[in-house]
């Protein structure tokens, strides 16, 4: 199948507002004739909808929480970036699109990139109109701060919880539509399958997670904002409910899933401090601004942090990047920590951290400025640790964080099968092999307030005056059966282990073989493990309780049940990529001093998978990637 | 550790319910206590007994989903901490611990320690916004907003939507929720358009849920976010101005 990207032609700067006079439009008059299904209430998911529903169309919307507003876009800590060059530093969209291109080390599209880039300012406007607390000069102007991987000041941020207040303002947007009517909202309630007529997407089926109850319901268009994959790996930083189900379903209806293994593991967050660690907590990038990164030049060193001199302490990211020090991209920074963890260098009670130092900025700038700056993640570290980070340097390790990887998508955001869009996190547009910090909060914002809302209507303008397809259809009846067949399925196997056994199982083999460093002996193995451990999983899983109340295990059955197939094709995908880029570090390709080999002539491509069935391989599409306005470098943040 | 835990257990939303008591065995003090809770229902599932069902999901105090009574405290014993950021090293060896749900008329209980929450949603949908259609916004920097201003919107702003201010009134009335929410909107500039339509609706949509106010203030020592109850006195001075006085001034007062 050849992958039709549907870039506008013309220059880069003119792409979007060419795309936008040539498109087709819906008259407001006939916008109430449409009806979009909108899964998930993220930042994209509840942008969308709310954006949907002002422009008058008939919006359903579909959370598994029990409030759009609980969403993990809230647990963003950091920021988000526009290219509004308040600061006067010299940045501008092309900047703002330039080093996007490049942190993502050359494996996204130039196209979808400029146009992120583009109206992350209307972003800014929108949310500060809608009442988002960003932080203030004292002249009442915005503040801004920088962030990993880049040299301006451009991140909004609103103390450390940017996420939950620009989610409160995306789901106040969603809760007016509700109160006016144009949107139907549905909490509790799990997409499990998409539902296709002759190759296009018609509608879904959900699950009732109070009831149990199984419902179908049709749209014209449906949306999947449902997040990134993180949680394959057991151990990530995503809340505990994140699944890639939604997407994973979708998949294995016909739409394409591209670059699997691109995936982030974010170097700041809290190292597990036993066995039952449930999930890792992040901390913000934004502390690298003023914690230095250490760890003891000697290995397995056993003094306490303070007991070590200033001479015996290796800053190894000051040492190896000059330039960037301790803001280079997350990537970078997590292979460096892994490095020394694996040279025995690891501090903490189980050796399995690196040291955040924040000793010199305190002397430097006085305990208060520090506090007013990080004063709520001091006080979350604590909770977690029972250390005082103004005393104790903390220690951070890697963590899962983000996915890159998701359903292929064109410029438009539909995925390979018509009428199906999907946004956010859940597609795999914009960050390439590696996502800056504060770009996820951006890119869901806008594919969901300004680029969807105007291109799902050049699909939906050539089924005017058509009536969605009914849930009467068989196709409805079908995909029905095959979800309660499934759940069924679940409860009856009546095995010994529980699910998050099996999770648990799988998560370490895909943090062992496809996390911060993968190989061809490893992936293979991993290829062979997975498939073993899932037919295992379907022979003696125990899921207890019924179909018809809420039963969070079977919820889970479910959702691990699709991670097993995900992660094959993520270790699949990373077996395939015989190069490293962004996240992707393959150990037979690096330079002499250990930085990721890229390989542009044979791997500057979109790697975007086909299913074919549970026993047979996938199908290999690519998509080549072209560099017209930036020329491809090898990145350095020496 | 060694731990008893005497859990609320209720089959379902019309169901008798009653505690159930378990041993929770050889725990960590570094365990959260929702860590603590998943070992239970391990150990549940492998005696083939249906685990415990309780709301969480970020697990790092922000989302607002986890919602257990601690030995008759929302979130538990720690102040400022939601249940999913309190460890077990805040407890002691041999301890009695009683988890039940929420307890408030207006968040009926769905399964053993899950409540519905869905009437924050109402409140919200009834006014709790401000109206910018997508895309008609000025520039950020044209709206400027004090410091101090900002400052205060956002300590009202940081409420997480737990519900812990109901469970922990004695009425189980919402107040410091709703007046969060509207505190958030109120102070800065850009909620003035609809400062007293949004006030009066939200209070009229949170009494038909929840109970009165009779100014216990529990509900600011249960909060995990330390949402002052000065909040509920800004509303109740906007409620009461946006009832009384003219509507038409609307824009003109301060």
């Amino acid at each position: 199948m050849t992958l039709e990207s549907n870039i506008p032609a013309g220059p880069l700067k003119e792409k979007w507002d060419s795309y936008r006079f040539n498109m087709k439009l819906v008259a407001p008059t006939n916008k109430r004739k449409f009806k979009i299904i909108v899964i998930g209430t993220g930042l994209a998911g509840a942008s969308a909808a709310a954006s949907f529903g002002e422009l008058g169309y008939n919006v359903d919307v579909f959370t598994y929480h029990d409030s759009p507003r609980r969403a993990h876009s809230i647990a963003a800590q950091g920021g988000i970036n526009a290219a509004k060059n308040y600061h006067g530093d010299g940045d501008s969209v092309f900047r703002l699109f330039y080093d996007t291109i490049k942190g993502g080390d050359y494996r996204s599209r130039e196209a979808n990139v400029y146009r992120l880039a583009e109206v992350s300012n209307e972003i800014i406007d929108q949310c500060t109109a809608q009442g988002v607390p960003f932080a203030r000069e004292y002249g009442g102007l915005l503040d801004n701060r920088s962030f990993g991987g880049v040299q301006v000041s451009r991140t909004f941020y609103a103390r450390g919880q940017t996420g939950q207040q620009l989610l409160i303002g995306s789901y106040q947007a969603l809760a007016r539509q509700v109160g006016l009517g144009t949107v139907n909202l549905h909490t509790r309630s799990e997409m499990l399958e998409v539902v296709l007529k002759d190759g296009r997407a018609v509608g879904v089926v959900v699950r009732d997670l109070t009831t149990g109850e199984i419902s179908t319901h049709s749209a014209h268009a449906v949306v999947l904002a449902t997040g990134g994959y993180s949680n394959a790996y057991y151990l990530s930083t995503n809340a505990m409910a994140c699944n890639g189900t939604a997407i994973w379903r979708a998949y294995r209806k016909g739409a394409q899933f591209a670059n699997a293994s691109f995936t982030q593991i974010h170097p700041t967050c809290i190292p597990a401090s036993d066995e039952f660690q449930s999930k890792l907590t992040l901390m913000s990038e934004s502390l690298r601004n003023d914690g230095r990164i250490w760890v003891p030049d000697k290995a397995g060193d056993g003094r306490a942090a303070a007991d070590v001199p200033e001479a015996e302490r290796d800053y190894y990211l000051e040492r190896r990047y000059p330039s960037f020090g301790n803001l280079v991209p997350r990537d970078v920074a997590s292979r460096a920590a892994k490095q020394q963890i694996d040279q025995s260098k690891g501090v903490g009670p189980l050796h399995n951290g690196v040291y955040l130092d924040f000793r010199d900025s305190i002397q430097r700038l006085g305990r208060e400025v520090i506090e007013a700056r990080y004063s709520n993640l001091f006080e979350m570290y604590e909770r977690i640790t029972d250390e005082n980070p103004y005393e104790v340097p903390m220690r951070i390790y890697p963590a899962p964080h983000y996915t890159m990887g998701g359903l292929w998508v064109d410029y438009e955001l539909m995925t390979t099968v018509p009428g199906l869009y999907s946004i956010g996190e859940a597609n795999f547009s914009d960050h390439g092999a590696n996502r800056l910090g504060a770009s996820a909060l951006m890119q869901g914002l806008a594919d969901g307030y300004f680029v969807l809302p105007y291109t799902v209507g050049n699909y939906l303008a050539g089924y005017l005056n058509t009536d969605p397809i009914s849930t009467d259809d068989p196709v409805f009846a079908q995909a029905e059966s095959a979800v309660s067949d499934r759940l069924k399925m679940f409860t009856s196997i009546k095995g010994s282990r529980s699910v998050d056994w099996f999770h648990r199982e799988l998560g370490k083999i895909l943090i062992e073989q496809c996390g911060m460093t993968r190989s061809q002996t490893g992936l293979e193995k991993a290829l062979s493990d997975i498939p073993a451990l899932r037919d295992e999983f379907y022979q003696d899983v125990r899921v207890l309780g019924e179909n018809e109340t809420l039963n969070q295990s079977l919820e889970k059955a479910g959702r691990v049940a699709d991670f097993f197939e995900l992660g094959e094709l993520m270790c699949r995908d990373a077996l395939n990529r015989e190069e490293s880029c962004g996240g992707h570090f393959r150990e037979e390709y690096q330079t002499e001093d250990g930085e990721a080999l890229r390989r542009d002539d044979d791997f500057a491509y979109v790697a975007s998978w086909e299913w074919t069935g549970r026993e047979s391989e996938p199908v290999l599409n690519k998509e080549a990637l072209e560099f017209e306005n930036v020329a491809l470098t090898t990145r350095s943040y020496k | 550790m060694n731990i008893t835990l005497k859990v609320w257990r209720q089959n379902g939303p019309n169901q008798p319910g009653d505690f159930a008591t378990y041993a929770a065995e050889n725990i960590s003090p570094e365990m959260s206590f929702l860590e603590m809770l998943d070992t239970v229902n391990e150990k549940l599932i492998a005696a083939n007994e249906v685990p415990i069902e309780f709301d969480h999901d970020c697990r790092e105090g922000i989302c607002g989903t986890c919602s257990l009574m601690i030995d008759g405290i929302p979130h538990g014993p720690q102040r400022s901490t939601a249940t999913c950021q309190l460890h077990m090293r805040k407890f002691q060896d041999g301890d009695v611990i009683t988890i039940e749900p929420w307890r408030a008329a207006g968040f009926p209980i769905v399964r053993d320690l899950v409540v519905d929450r869905s009437a924050f949603d109402r409140i919200i949908e009834s006014g709790g916004f401000i109206t910018v259609p997508t895309g008609s916004a000025p520039d950020a920097n044209l709206i400027l907003v004090p410091k101090d201003a900002s400052d205060a919107a956002m300590d009202a702003a940081a409420c997480i939507g737990c519900g812990a201010c109901v469970a922990a009134c004695p009425n189980g009335a919402a107040q410091l929720f709703t007046a969060a929410k509207i505190g958030h909107l109120n102070l800065l500039p850009q909620g003035q358009p609809e400062r007293w339509a949004r006030t009066v609706n939200m209070v009229d949509t949170m009494e038909e849920y929840f109970g009165a106010c009779t100014n216990i203030a529990e509900c600011a020592s249960a909060c995990p976010q330390d949402i002052s109850i000065d909040f509920i006195a800004l509303m109740n001075s906007d409620y009461v101005r946006g009832k009384v006085k003219q509507r038409r001034l609307t824009g003109q007062m301060s």
